[in-house]
């Protein structure tokens, strides 16, 4: 099995309300300086075949309308971690 | 005149959109494992959060067989409403352009809110939603509007969610399949203030192509 982290985020361009509602909270607890948040979600996951992984999120995970998503593969089968 | 109303775990307004089919015609029930809508006229998807609207508000459903047999109906010249998350499914499933997204300032918001429809009639119908950020890339809006595909806008100045362009409701090329965020349902009675969902319910009744 690979395990995998998908991250989905808003598209570039598309207003996040939520990315704004965390950047506009932050300087009340004393973090001035934090610019351009956006907030998406990320997706772990075991699959037997990691070729049909982008299938997949086109499918269901992402919507490639108004998302982009990135695969990230954790460890393939028995290599080192690609991306901790 | 069947219409047939389908019910996905997590439907919530399946009763008032029976109870408004009912009122121009027969209605019934159609459970999402159901792989056949059972010869029905019309369709309608009702409100809620189907499948708790886990991942993205209508992206499970859109996989149910029920929602399969709705498009092969759609395709078909059947036609198909879709009523909030219903919207929601149908943009997921394809079946309408676009995408729903958070409301602009983030709140739930329930009101009676103005609709202009294409004909320039104007309707008076509730809202009730978190999620009804109509959103389309700029050449895609151009194309709907190019179309004659944008049903409804919110009334100028009413607008509760940032929809692109006003948008509250865009129906399919063909014409047969329609979705909105606001409730026509929840405005079938004099009781609840408006009747003006009902002409909405006629419009669809009539739109088999």
């Amino acid at each position: 099995m690979t395990k995998a982290r998908v991250l989905i985020r808003p598209k570039e361009g598309i207003l996040d309300p939520q990315g704004k509602a965390v950047e506009r909270a932050l300087p009340a607890l004393g973090f001035e300086g934090v610019e351009h948040v956006r907030v998406g979600r990320m997706v772990e996951l075991e699959a037997e075949d990691p070729e049909r992984l982008a299938e997949l999120c086109e499918k269901l995970l992402a919507n490639p309308l108004i998302e982009d998503y990135e695969i990230q593969e954790i460890n393939a089968a028995s290599s080192a971690p690609t991306n901790p | 005149m069947i219409w047939g109303v389908l019910q996905f775990p997590g439907s919530c307004d399946e009763r008032d959109a029976l109870h408004a089919c009912s009122l121009t015609g027969e209605a019934r029930l159609i459970w999402h494992e159901e792989r056949g809508l059972g010869g029905v006229d019309a369709v309608v998807i009702p409100g809620g959060f189907s499948y708790g609207d886990y991942l993205r508000t209508g992206a499970i459903a859109r996989f149910s067989p029920a929602m399969e047999a709705v498009a092969e109906f759609a395709a078909a010249g059947g036609p198909v409403l879709g009523i909030c998350n219903g919207f929601q499914v149908l943009c997921e499933a394809g079946l309408l352009p676009g995408a729903l997204l958070l409301n602009e300032d983030l709140r739930f918001h329930c009101r009676q809110v103005d609709l202009i429809a294409a004909d320039g009639e104007r309707l008076s119908i509730p809202v009730k939603h978190g999620e009804g950020r109509f959103w389309a890339p700029e050449e895609m809006l151009d194309e709907i509007e190019a179309k004659g595909q944008v049903a409804y806008r919110y009334a100028p100045g009413q607008n509760p969610n940032g929809s692109a362009r006003d948008i509250a409701g865009v129906r399919s090329e063909a014409g047969n399949v329609l979705g909105l965020m606001p409730h026509p349902e929840h405005a079938v009675d004099p009781l609840t203030g408006s009747t003006d969902g009902l002409l909405i319910f006629e419009a669809v009744a009539g739109a088999r192509v």
